[in-house]
């Protein structure tokens, strides 16, 4: 009795397998099985038969194993696949992990020199790249994840902010600490200049328009050569200096403290520069989350249509989103532009808005912790690939790593959207409790405009 | 000239008017959804609009709301005691939404955006799908129903960020009146679970209650008995019945299940094809014979004949002198 059924499947999945084969065999005869070259007189044809073979038999083989233990058994394995924390170990994790995360920023640098005093600066640099994306993520969380509208052109606002600074420190000779209220101030001013005629579209129409409004800031910062330089970029930033001290060799940070001179003193102060910054965006967000604005914007993800009849004034509500999050970018420009003393428009392509918007959906819609690991993993990933030498050891010296590292970088990114598809921390923390506080589940939530 | 202006009239709906709808029409392209409709809302009243499908119901609902801007008419909303013919027709002809007389104000609605008309004409409703917002708790959906107020008391923010005194009693202050309208209408216990969570019947009610904490001076109902089942239905009655009695606040509601209407309302405005057929007490409206033919389907000749298929009581000549009370001048 029990043989029956396994023998169907079996037949089953070979047929299958058997009919992607045959598929695999149409299609890759002209690219795998000929091949043309260019030679005296014409084009010559080679066959490659054994490359074809291969590949029939590398889709027959994986069609066959993933029927037999996926599609078409009744236990697929991708069922064990579905980890997840016991309820009871969750809250104490929950409460835990954001301090901790907390801790380990604030010590960062010193546990980075003590560790590993080799490459210090390398880490410690790569910790405030990090960070920069942490910063941007939960900027970006207030539009995408609290208020629900998908906005692709976020990086634009990134570009204002740093070239705010850049060209105060240009024109004007102001410094850091001077230009950072103002490039946060100017960026949100263009998130209202730019709000006003989008928001009154809807869903894919939205993020259509916005990632138009960032490309036109790319190209207007490109082409306005007199003014930003074009596609030279601005040079000689300034540095920030820790109340009037600078960073240099005599005279300044060093000097001043009786220490001995070490680069590694400016790495350090960028470090708690953005620390700082993103942490301040933390609390702002938090707060903002309890207070009746945030509650709107929520609100607004949820029903845009109940909100006006409740008289909300939803143009308004979006506005103060868009310009609070182009605000946080801002910010977060001019610390790039201090941090690299470089801009040019290359840096504030399209591909910037997708990754700070792939870790906020990565993390969680809303979610502040999970903006965190998706940081983390996103940008420390994409980095620790660089440094993947051993599978030289595996598949030979002529292995490039760096070849592989966007494929297996995406092929992960799949990995963790079907394991986790609304995000790595998909719950929804209220914000005002009766009684009780009960997380509410991701099904529960809109995910509003435009996704 | 205006409708409806018999003083002498024993009727509250003609003498102590909350809302008028004058003169209203609404065409989609060449669709007459709305054909010159006239009636009043009375202070204090629960007014029943009825018709078979289609007839045009929650284009009237979506246009006092202000979720449609009416092709033609006139919608006033008045906050103060009587007719106040003479301030409505000198704001009319200014151009403006609304008058700033305290307490007295007057709102043309048709000019107004709709939240505006939720914010400042206090002018509440519901919907026919239940629209809550799913993923916040019962409690939070009350609180953003109060976002005005509390907006105002977080000094537009600034304040609330810094956490200032006003703005933690205000917050209090809101719970608190959440609290008092989740009492009402029997969800304490469930004030901390998502709103998708709740059963039909209680989202329907929570739905009142966020409306209700907007402090509305008329209230709005898309068909609130939809869907529920006697028991709940019942409540139902008993909790606008509570609204109207405590709350000075009128109430006009859609619906459907002809019990609740018939057992609720002190006033019945019957719509066919965009048209008024009927309006007066619930009594008048349930004997006359266009009222009668429009649900049935047939033409008003033949009511007799069908009543008698289906037998229904037959009604007394007496009550048809009744009809086409209030409203038709």
């Amino acid at each position: 009795m029990t043989t029956a059924p396994k023998t169907g499947l079996m037949a089953e999945s070979v047929k299958d397998a058997a009919i992607a084969a045959t598929l695999v065999a149409v299609l890759g005869f002209f690219f795998f099985a000929l091949r043309t070259d260019i030679g005296t007189g014409g084009l010559d044809l080679t066959y490659r038969w054994g490359l074809w073979f291969i590949a029939i038999a590398i889709v027959f083989a994986g069609r066959l194993l993933l029927n037999l233990f996926v599609f078409k058994t009744s236990r697929p394995v991708t069922s064990h696949l579905n980890i997840s924390v016991p309820a009871g170990l969750m809250g104490p994790i929950g409460k835990v992990l954001g301090p901790l995360l907390l801790v380990i920023a604030l010590t960062l640098p010193f546990i980075v020199m003590v560790v590993y005093p080799d490459r210090d600066r390398q880490f410690i640099d790569l910790a405030i790249l990090i960070m920069t994306y942490v910063m941007l993520g939960w900027g970006l969380n207030i539009v995408v994840g609290l208020a629900g509208l998908l906005d692709l052109g976020y990086v634009a606002f990134y570009a204002v902010g740093a070239y705010s600074f850049a060209l105060l420190a240009q024109y004007f000779s102001i410094g850091f600490w001077t230009a950072l209220p103002l490039a946060g101030l100017l960026a949100a001013t263009w998130g209202i200049i730019l709000g006003y005629p989008v928001l009154r579209l809807r869903g894919d129409y939205l993020a259509i328009v916005t990632l138009a409004f960032g490309e036109i800031i790319r190209v207007v910062l490109l082409n306005w050569y007199e003014f930003t330089g074009g596609p030279d970029g601005i040079s000689g930033i300034p540095k920030p200096s820790f109340f009037g001290l600078d960073f240099s060799r005599t005279g300044g940070f060093a000097e001043f403290f009786n220490l001995d001179y070490d680069s590694i003193h400016r790495f350090i102060y960028l470090y708690y520069i953005i620390l700082i910054l993103a942490l301040i965006t933390n609390f702002v967000t938090l707060r903002l989350r309890k207070l009746p604005v945030g509650r709107a914007w929520e609100a607004l993800r949820e029903d845009e249509i109940a909100c006006r009849s409740l008289g909300i004034n939803t143009t308004n509500t979006k506005l103060t989103a868009f310009s609070i999050g182009a605000m946080f970018a801002g910010f977060a420009g001019s610390f790039f532009a201090t941090r690299q003393g470089f801009i040019s428009p290359e840096s504030f392509t399209f591909l910037e808005s997708a990754i700070i918007l792939s870790i906020v959906v990565l993390g969680g819609l809303g979610s502040q912790v999970g903006v965190v690991i998706a940081s983390v993993v996103m940008i420390g990933g994409i980095e620790l690939l660089r440094n993947l030498g051993f599978l030289k050891d595996i598949f030979g010296p002529d292995f490039e790593p760096t070849q592989y590292r966007m494929l297996i970088f995406g092929l992960a990114m799949v990995l963790i959207m079907v394991w986790k598809p609304r995000g790595i921390i998909s719950s929804r923390n209220p914000s005002a409790v009766y009684k009780e506080r009960k997380k509410i589940g991701s099904d529960m939530v809109a995910q509003g405009e435009g996704h | 000239m205006e409708p409806a202006m018999k003083t002498t009239s024993t009727y509250n709906w003609d003498s102590n008017v909350v809302l008028s709808v004058e003169h209203l029409t609404m065409r989609f392209g060449g669709l007459v959804a709305i054909d010159d409709l006239s009636f009043n809302v009375g202070r204090g009243d629960i007014t029943a609009l009825i018709g078979p499908n289609g007839a045009g119901k929650t284009t009237v609902f979506n246009c006092v709301t202000g979720f449609y801007k009416p092709t033609e008419g006139r919608i006033v909303m008045r906050h103060g005691e009587g007719f106040q013919s003479e301030k409505i027709e000198a704001l009319t002809r200014t151009g403006r939404q609304y008058n700033d007389d305290g307490d007295d104000r007057v709102f043309l609605l048709e000019r107004m955006p709709d939240f505006e008309i939720a914010k400042r004409a206090k002018v509440a409703r519901t919907f026919q799908n239940i629209r809550l917002f799913g993923g916040m708790t019962a409690l939070e959906n009350l609180l953003v129903a109060q976002h005005n107020p509390l907006m105002l008391a977080s000094l537009m923010t600034v304040g609330g960020i810094f956490n200032l005194p006003g703005y933690r009693k205000a917050r209090a202050e809101a719970i608190d009146f959440a609290a008092y309208w989740l009492e009402k209408t029997g969800l304490v216990e469930r004030a901390d679970d998502p709103a998708a969570d709740l059963p039909y019947g209680d989202q329907r009610r929570l739905e009142i209650a966020r409306a209700m904490c907007t402090r509305p001076h008329l209230l709005c109902l898309d068909e609130p008995a939809a869907g529920l089942n006697p028991r709940e239905s019942t409540e139902l009655n008993n909790l606008l019945q509570y609204i109207r009695r405590e709350h000075d606040t009128s109430i006009l509601l859609i619906e459907h299940d002809m019990g609740v209407v018939m057992e609720i309302s002190d006033h019945v405005v019957v719509l066919d094809y965009g048209q008024k057929i009927s309006d007066g007490s619930a009594e008048n409206v349930r004997n006359d014979p266009r009222v009668i033919s429009a649900y049935l389907g047939v033409d008003e000749d033949e009511v007799a004949a069908v009543e008698e298929e289906i037998d229904m009581p037959v009604r007394h000549a007496s009550d048809k002198s009744e009809d086409d009370k209030g409203g038709q001048s």
